[in-house]
């Protein structure tokens, strides 16, 4: 997993409450077996003016002018600004792969649903929750300055602004210290693999008959 | 001994080790898999060199991406048409027979959607912790189990480790008292209390729903609204075992048998919230003022009664939430201020998760029963959650009574519901559907979506825009 200790990008404005993983990445890119190439339909039916598919060439469709991505002041974006209860709905994590594909690397808000909101911290994306009314004074600095950028510090917990001052956040320590280091919980999991083993054979004596099938009930 | 929830005892007996840092290792006893979220976490796992850990604890069936029309099912693999979602089933049989995984194949007779076929084999066990590589594992709570949706690096990391790395949520107690009237169900018991407590109401919680009207409720009418509990935010819901779930469970082929069921009984009669347990937040519910309930808009929360009618966004004071009603009426091509009962339709889906069992196909029968759909109405379709709901229902004559009454006759998967398959619904068309999401291109792009019960969906039917199901005779 990539690391993430600083970053400093471009901030994007999504204006909307109860955004969806259906709304982040449509269910027809889900058919895919791969982790990667979602960035581009990132957002697919407020970005294109027609309907994409798996095997679209998506140089080749329409864009549609009035999508915040599509502006020319928000190109290269690497900080989403949006609203409450960001990522609800479906567990794919195909959402969290199509941002980070794209190239977002933190996601503000006041709320976030809580699968996306883990799913984020397994991909290297931050997802910072902010008291509502911050990220409402920062979706007015954002619409009245073209280029506004943050730089987002994990190490201090900390947004600065252009002005130089900042803004604190919170992080649950496990996974400040997994994005800080990149590692692989599985990994990290796999070094219990002695009280997993032991846990299992008390509970296969506790409780047998979660053990069983139908070859064995 | 500490007076705990059903939640916190469920956690306590999973928990293999708490660690410093406010994580903890849960350990898993069911794994059920599906094709859509699960192919890049074998690949995962294969490109690591890591081992299953525990194949007998894992359980899968294609659902998301499976043809629903018999022409099309009887030609096995060869009849998905969509080359990548072909791919997708494939895949997992194939990571099936490589890793020894029990699975019910598309044309398995108990195949269907997930989370109808684990209950139905008895996968889904009483005290059980539960996950899925889909929101809607919540379902299974409706047994008295753990149920979290989960990620797909998550999927990885539980095929890895039988473990879960989880932070213990906060406890919440959704009350239902009273009783349901007649004609109003379960899903619109759970779409009231969406409605009362916004689809962020729940979020950071396990949602336990008790009550005298949860009670009352059978395990399909609990499984509807553990279901939806997602919708609300939570990641897990949770109704108490007592004897509607037990006399449920028994003899199912998962199921423990014979001596080790005495045992297991003994112990899943204590898999309640004990009197004197306090919970975080406590949100009542009177179920007599229950109405049938409608969404208008592109979010659950966005749901009026029957009797009722859509909101003026002109009256809305708070300028972010009147934002979104237009947002939401807008796409839906509907007007603030609309009574419900004048929405009119273009099509109808009975299916997925959250509607798709005996229960709710016997419901909707009954009112379909001797007549015939709206001539307005393009597209009916019934979609049963499985293989052997499907059996059920024609055992019935349920299926004679649909086709009758000009609906379609599917072939058991989630269909409709996310239209990930070839059933889609066109732009603009309005849906009566039993489903769980009404969000923005979720049936087709551009499809409006109304979720309902079977009873509303099947009287919308024959009436082609929304009735109060419970003036019909
Ligand atoms: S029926 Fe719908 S909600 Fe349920 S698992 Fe299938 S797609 Fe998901």
């Amino acid at each position: 997993m990539r690391k993430f200790i600083k970053e400093k990008g471009v901030v994007m404005p999504l204006d909307r409450a109860n955004v969806d993983t259906d709304f982040i990445i449509p269910k027809q890119f889900l058919k895919s077996i791969k982790r990667s190439g979602f960035g581009v339909n990132l957002f697919d039916e407020q970005r294109y003016l027609d309907k994409g598919e798996p095997d679209s060439d998506n140089s080749q469709r329409p864009l549609n002018p009035d999508f915040v991505l599509n502006q020319p002041r928000y190109q290269n974006a690497a900080i989403l600004l949006t609203r409450d209860n960001f990522g609800c709905g479906s567990s794919r994590e195909h959402a969290p792969w199509a941002l980070d594909d794209y190239g977002f690397r933190a996601i503000l808000a006041p709320s976030f649903a809580d699968i996306f909101f883990n799913n984020c911290f397994k991909n290297g994306l931050l997802p910072i929750v902010l008291d509502r009314a911050l990220i409402a004074g920062l979706f007015e600095e954002v619409t009245a300055n073209a280029g506004y950028q943050l730089e987002i510090d994990l190490q201090e917990q900390s947004i600065v602004k252009p002005d130089g001052t900042s803004i604190n956040f919170e992080v649950d320590e496990f996974c400040r210290h997994s994005l800080m280091n990149g590692l692989d919980d599985i990994g990290l999991t796999l070094e219990d693999a002695a009280a997993i083993q032991a846990f299992e054979t008390q509970w296969r004596g506790q409780a047998p008959w979660y053990f069983t099938t139908p070859e064995n009930s | 001994m500490k007076a705990r929830t059903l939640y916190d005892k469920i956690w306590d007996a999973h928990l293999v080790k708490q660690r410093d840092n406010g994580t903890a290792l849960l350990y898993i006893d069911r794994h059920l898999i599906h094709e859509v979220t699960s192919p890049q976490a074998f690949e995962g796992l294969r490109l690591a060199g890591r081992r299953l850990w525990r194949k007998d604890a894992n359980f899968a069936t294609p659902d998301h991406n499976i043809p629903t029309t018999s022409a099309e099912r009887r030609q096995g693999l060869a009849g998905i048409k969509d080359p990548v979602s072909k791919l997708q089933v494939h895949t997992l049989d194939e990571n099936c027979k490589k890793f020894n995984i029990f699975e019910l194949k598309m044309n398995d007779e108990r195949q269907g959607i997930v989370h109808v076929v684990g209950p139905e084999q008895g996968a889904t066990l009483p005290g059980m912790t539960i996950v899925c590589g889909d929101s809607h594992t919540s379902t299974h709570g409706a047994l008295g189990a753990l149920a979290h949706g989960i990620g797909t690096s998550e999927v990885e990391h539980v095929l890895a480790t039988q473990c879960l790395i989880q932070k213990k949520a906060k406890n919440m107690l959704v009350r239902v008292n009273g009783r349901l009237m007649p004609g109003v169900t379960a899903k619109d018991m759970v779409l009231a209390i969406i409605g009362k407590i916004g689809t962020a109401g729940g979020t950071g919680y396990t949602i336990e729903f008790g009550g005298e009207a949860i009670a009352a409720l059978s395990i399909e009418g609990r499984m509807t609204i553990c279901n939806m509990a997602i919708e609300a935010g939570a990641r897990a819901g949770l109704v108490a075992v007592d004897d509607t779930t037990l006399n449920y469970i028994k003899g199912r082929p998962f199921a423990p048998k014979g001596e080790l069921w005495d045992q297991a009984v003994v112990a899943w009669k204590t898999l309640v919230t004990d009197d004197a347990a306090k919970f975080d937040q406590l949100v009542e519910l009177q179920a007599e003022e229950i109405e049938p309930q409608v969404t208008w808009g592109t979010s659950p929360e966005m749901v009026a009664s029957i009797t009722g009618s859509i909101p003026d966004p002109a009256l809305e004071l708070d300028a972010i939430k009147r934002g979104n009603i237009q947002q939401a009426l807008k796409y839906m091509g509907l007007e603030g201020g609309t009574a419900i009962q004048d929405i009119k339709l273009d099509c109808i889906f009975i299916g997925s998760c959250t509607n798709s069992r005996i229960e709710d196909l016997r419901e909707a029968a009954r009112i379909v029963d001797g007549k015939r759909v709206a001539d307005s109405i393009e597209m009916a379709l019934v979609v049963p959650g499985s293989g052997l709901v499907k059996k059920q229902a024609e055992a019935e004559g349920l299926d004679v009574i649909f086709k009758n009454a000009g609906l379609e006759w599917r072939e058991p998967g989630c269909s409709m519901c996310l239209a990930m398959n070839a059933d889609q619904l066109g732009a603009g068309k309005h849906c009566a559907s039993t489903s769980n999401r009404n969000f923005e291109g979720r049936q087709g792009s551009g499809a409006r979506t109304h979720l309902v019960s079977p009873a509303m969906a099947a009287a919308a039917a024959i009436h082609g825009h929304f009735v109060d199901v419970r003036h019909l005779a």
